[in-house]
């Protein structure tokens, strides 16, 4: 019963050594100019510590949903190749199918110039 | 092409057609542009003819996925009736959408994807398929409410909506999810079985999860307490969406009551119906005293509305095949009658501007006898007044509740509708013993507008005169799904 958690324990003893690793090897090899902007928390493109009720582009969120459609079509395609054989035909048709769709919604925000920022 | 795709497209093809008819749209209308206006209106009617021509000419059997997604004589009739009301709310919305600056590829492709939401609904076969087809309706009805991008009431009237909708959206699924765990199956036939099968106490997860069913039933229909969006819809909405919002969902949402508590939840029917009940009957009461104290005609038939759901739901409550043909029956004929009702309202919004005062109505004989007459006509039909089809949807369910022996439920519902008479008197007041409020010139709206809302209105008349053909139509349609 418990050697099927063995894979589990496997990951976790790997895990925790990489990461042992990487930071060790970050610290004894890596030549530690650290400067302002490099100690600061990373916070793609805001301050890291401000007011939070401050506005932001509405803009941003078209292009944010965008990208969430277009990365899930991506998680949809993986598994899907990789089962191709098992899917046959009709799987391939399927996805032509989703795929029309999906060019259907590009050309629509490409023309509609939710792509462009200005 | 493999058989497993060609049975997949057999059961779906109206459903394809309707998706690949948007696509179409909306490619059309991205590159037509203002060169060919009429062209997505055009495609769309195209796709509902079709639609139609596939739905008609398959065979009402069918399933999918083992029973989630099915095919049934009561699939075809909602689906049929679907698409001659889209058609119709497309002839009213192109007449309004001239002169106004709206995207009008936009108007017509949210409605096709309300359209296709609905049809899913109308064939679900398990909970998942039935919120998915909810959530694509839903979608496109927030969207359609703020078409009208700067109108501030519009967009109040969507964000109210989308906020509220969420939250029903979210009870159902929460309802459903409590469903699930009671009985482990989310086809509805599955769940019927499951439940069958427990013996002593009733699960009392499945009772909890119909409690959040009926919260989102309730609040599609548009039920006291869970109204307070139509009010603000109705009037905040452009015209030709209020016309869309107030009628063709009421298709999707008899479904879902329907599929959902009577065909998955049918052996604890007992909990429902006395939900559904009270519901159902506070409806009545405060749609009808409300509605009395409103002075724009939208708010006016939005509690006008809620009054009505409150009929169809006692329908429901009243339990029976008997009492669910009432509802259905109800169902569609509140929808000719709203049609025909905020048709007038299109009508007369002058270019640019939006009727909703009652001063649009004053005086309306003298401006257009015509059309006062079909006015008339809609008011008393949803009085309940004989020979007008009110009258026998009241009548059936009405007696449905006597058969089931709810007494005081049937008086209450009496009463509170002799009550509303009150406010629909009051626009047939206005309208023959008032002087015009302006001095508008004769109403000379487009031909087809005329036609449509002839036609629409007399219907409400040639129903109430042959009522037995679209009741035979219900009963036929229901024969399959409820025993």
């Amino acid at each position: 019963m418990l050697q099927n958690y063995l894979p589990v324990a496997v990951f976790l003893g790997v895990a925790l050594a990489l990461g042992l690793i990487l930071l060790g090897l970050g610290m004894l090899l890596g030549r530690g100019r650290k400067d302002a902007e490099k100690l600061s928390a990373y916070e793609c493109g805001f301050e890291a510590f401000e007011d939070t009720r401050m506005k932001f582009d509405v803009r941003y969120y078209l292009v944010a949903i965008l990208f969430i459609v277009f990365d899930l079509e991506i998680a949809f395609l993986f598994p899907w190749a990789v089962s191709l054989d098992a899917l046959g035909l009709s799987g391939l048709i399927a996805m032509t199918v989703f795929f029309a769709v999906l060019v259907v919604g590009f050309i629509y925000e490409w023309k509609k110039g939710a792509l462009e920022w200005d | 092409m493999s058989n497993e795709l060609v049975q997949f497209l057999s059961v779906v093809a109206p459903e394809a057609i309707v998706g690949t008819g948007i696509c179409v749209v909306l490619l059309a209308g991205l590159f037509a542009g203002d060169r060919a206006r009429d062209a997505t209106y055009l495609l769309s009617m195209v796709t509902l003819v079709a639609a139609a021509w596939v739905t008609g000419s398959a065979a009402p059997n069918g399933s999918l996925t083992g029973g989630a997604f099915v095919v049934d004589s009561l699939s075809v009739v909602l689906k049929m009736f679907a698409y001659a009301a889209v058609a119709a709310v497309l002839v009213y919305a192109r007449a309004y959408l001239v002169g106004r600056r709206m995207d009008r590829s936009e108007f017509h492709l949210l409605v096709l994807f309300a359209l296709l939401g609905i049809m899913v609904m109308v064939s679900a076969g398990s909970f998942l398929v039935m919120y998915l087809g909810l959530e694509t309706l839903s979608l496109a009805l927030y969207a359609m409410v703020a078409v009208e991008r700067d109108a501030p009431m519009g967009a109040e009237a969507a964000i109210k909506y989308f906020v509220l909708g969420a939250i029903a959206s979210g009870c159902l699924l929460y309802g459903i999810s409590l469903i699930y765990g009671a009985t482990g199956a989310l086809n509805f036939t599955d769940v019927a079985a499951a439940l069958q099968t427990t013996t002593g106490a009733r699960p009392l997860a499945a009772a909890v999860g119909i409690g959040f069913l009926v919260v989102g039933i309730a609040f599609k229909f548009g039920a006291v307490p869970f109204h307070t969006w139509l009010p603000d819809v109705y009037q905040g909405a452009p015209a030709c969406t209020t016309l869309f919002v107030a009628t063709v969902p009421k298709i999707a949402a008899f479904s879902l009551a329907l599929r959902m508590l009577g065909d998955g939840l049918d052996v604890l029917a007992s909990d429902w119906r006395f939900l559904l009940g009270a519901v159902a009957i506070v409806s009545v009461v405060v749609g009808n005293l409300i509605a009395i104290a409103q002075t724009s005609i939208r708010r006016m038939l939005a509690y006008s509305t809620v009054g009505h759901v409150g009929f169809i739901l006692l329908g429901f409550a009243s339990g029976g095949a008997e009492g669910i043909n009432a509802a259905l029956f109800y169902t569609l004929v509140y929808i000719v009658m709203t049609m025909a009702a905020f048709g007038l309202v299109i009508l007369l919004s002058p270019a640019g501007q939006e009727a909703d005062a009652f001063d649009d109505l004053r005086g309306l004989n003298q401006r257009s006898p015509w059309f006062a007459f079909l006015m008339l006509l809609v008011m008393v039909s949803m009085i309940g007044v004989p020979p007008l089809a009110g009258f026998w949807a009241k009548w059936w369910v009405l007696s449905a509740l006597l058969d089931a022996g709810q007494l005081s439920l049937a008086i209450v519902a009496v009463l509170f509708s002799v009550v509303g008479a009150f406010y629909y008197l009051r626009v047939i007041w206005l309208m023959y013993f008032e002087p015009p409020a302006m001095t508008g010139a004769r109403m000379a709206p487009e031909l087809d507008l005329r036609l449509l809302l002839s036609v629409n209105a007399l219907l409400v008349l040639g129903l109430g005169v042959f009522p037995g053909n679209l009741l035979r139509l219900c009963a036929r349609a229901l024969g399959a799904v409820s025993g």
